[in-house]
């Protein structure tokens, strides 16, 4: 079997596809915390609770209404972003003239009591949710074999994280949402309707942790802790790649994903501080960031 | 005769708990150009924030083409058809001269259009990839003004337009104030600058410590020179 520095060519890409999505999910989660960020100025702390929640629509979805995940890819972001709208609306947007603190204390309680809630009603054991018919299977690539839904994780990830790039800096919209993140009380005296584009925000932020929720389903087990577990990784790759940056956010999300997966392969016993031995570089050599901008 | 385009009375306004106006009173009729004259620290610049609600809290009465403003958050003073140009221009350096153009929504019809706006300013239409900060000053300022012109925004609040630049560009703002004034403009120009607002303005407020001290119209300018000189300390 052939081999790199010792390793079998199969492990190595297995190690390589498995950092890509996890790479996936840092990147569709940590673009939701950078668009929220961006504009709302919020360390949004409940965004593991959104990205559970997702998975856990996805669930009772099927369970109670008989929607498979194809609906759920569509109907659970959506849910996800009205229970966020709410919150941003009745919450958060009061806090918005306050230092930061108060937001991210906020969305911290709101995150604790979510998934209390949801480990009170579902334990903690884990919930299975199949993959798709259409899904399952591997595709045999001749150096490795690769599942085709991780194949598809990946795929999705990609898609959603270009053309959310493209809506930012291509389109009138994401113009606007440019210039509101920079200057929103002029923004607002051109007849802009800033409050309401915060909320939108936010809740395109949350759709895309609901997003990466049901795609998470059937990979990992529907969980009210699986939030709690991979925010703090996120909130690295948020930091790393700079508070705010939409680029950074999708760049830092797969390369530490990647990263995070050689680790795991050269040397094993660092690949749960990497991302955080990285941070700390980072954060010593550019504190804004690899792609962030001093504010 | 003209309606009255603002209308403004006994407008008080406040930074945090610091009291910067204290009973601004003032009209602009339709198609009017106006002044507000005064020293640094008067309160002009805050008299336009609390026009358009920026930052500022306000009471009094402010009347936008007969609507009332007092209670309307910034946006919706923005669609009676008030538009402003701040003092530091405000050019967005995320985006570029044609994305800072296109910026501010159509709040009402009859705005120039994207063509009109070139020939006006031809500069714009010749830097339009360029990032909208990488303008030299006297550019960014026609740009600040110019995408105000394509909402159908029918009063122009401009607040020291001239600050900072050139006497050649000053004189180049001048004629493009000339120019809207006869497209049917109305416009209430801050300006430290006496000399440039003088030419424009068919009347000049005197503001000082918050409140308006002295209305001044173009024809007796020239009898109350002394007086103007004493207001402004010029």
């Amino acid at each position: 079997m052939p081999t790199v520095f010792g390793i079998p060519m199969a492990a190595l890409f297995g190690q390589v596809v498995l950092g890509c999505v996890n790479g996936a999910f840092y990147a569709l989660l940590s673009l939701g915390l950078a668009l929220i960020f961006g504009l709302l100025n919020v360390i949004n702390f409940a965004h593991g609770a959104l990205y559970m929640m997702g998975a856990f629509a996805a669930w009772l979805l099927l369970g109670y209404a008989g929607i498979g995940y194809w609906g759920s890819l569509i109907l659970a972001p959506l849910i996800v972003a009205l229970i966020a709208g709410l919150i941003e609306r009745l919450l958060l947007s009061h806090l918005y003239k306050l230092d930061h603190l108060y937001g991210l204390l906020l969305t911290f309680g709101l995150a604790l009591l979510l998934e209390g809630l949801f480990r009170q009603q579902f334990g903690v054991s884990g919930l299975p949710y199949a993959v798709p018919p259409e899904l399952q299977g591997v595709w045999n690539l001749g150096f490795m074999i690769l599942p085709i839904y991780r194949g598809w994780v990946v795929a999705v990830s990609v898609v959603v994280c270009v053309s959310i790039w493209a809506l930012i800096e291509k389109t009138k919209l994401g113009a606007i949402l440019r210039a509101a993140t920079e200057n929103p009380t002029l923004l607002a005296a051109f007849g802009v309707n800033v409050p309401l584009l915060m909320t939108a925000t936010f809740c395109l932020g949350a759709a895309l942790a609901g997003l990466s929720g049901v795609l998470a389903a059937p990979i990992y087990s529907v969980n009210p802790l699986m939030g709690s577990n991979l925010i703090i990784v996120v909130f690295a790759v948020v930091v790393i790649g700079g508070m705010g940056s939409i680029m950074g956010a999708v760049v830092t999300g797969f390369a530490l994903g990647l990263i995070e997966g050689l680790c795991k392969v050269f040397v094993p016993q660092v690949t749960a501080t990497a991302v955080f031995v990285i941070m700390a570089i980072v954060l010593l050599v550019r504190p804004a960031g690899l792609f962030g901008k001093r504010r | 005769m003209a309606k009255a385009a603002l209308d403004v009375k006994d407008l008080h306004a406040w930074y945090g708990d610091s009291h910067v106006l204290h009973g601004m009173t003032f009209h602009v009729q339709e198609g009017e150009v106006v002044t507000l004259l005064g020293r640094n620290g008067a309160g002009k610049t805050t008299t336009m924030r609390a026009l358009m609600g920026s930052g500022v809290r306000r009471q009094g009465e402010i009347m936008v083409g007969g609507a009332s403003a007092i209670d309307l958050p910034s946006h919706k003073i923005a669609r009676l058809g008030l538009a402003w140009c701040p003092e530091e221009r405000g050019i967005y350096s995320a985006l570029s001269v044609q994305e800072n153009l296109m910026l501010p929504p159509e709040v009402r019809p009859g705005g120039l259009s994207v063509e009109e706006i070139h020939q006006m300013f031809p500069r714009l239409k010749e830097r339009a990839k360029s990032q909208g900060t990488k303008l030299s000053g006297g550019e960014q300022q026609m740009l600040a003004i110019a995408r105000i012109l394509r909402t159908g925004a029918h009063t122009l609040l401009l607040d020291e337009p001239t600050e900072g630049l050139a006497p050649i560009i000053v004189k180049q703002i001048g004629r493009i104030i000339a120019q809207l004034r006869e497209r049917g403009f109305t416009i209430v120009l801050v300006e430290q600058n006496f000399h440039f607002a003088s030419t424009l303005a068919d009347r000049n407020y005197v503001v000082d410590r918050g409140r308006v001290i002295d209305m001044i119209p173009k024809h007796a300018l020239a009898d109350n020179k002394e007086k103007l000189v004493g207001y402004l300390g010029v």
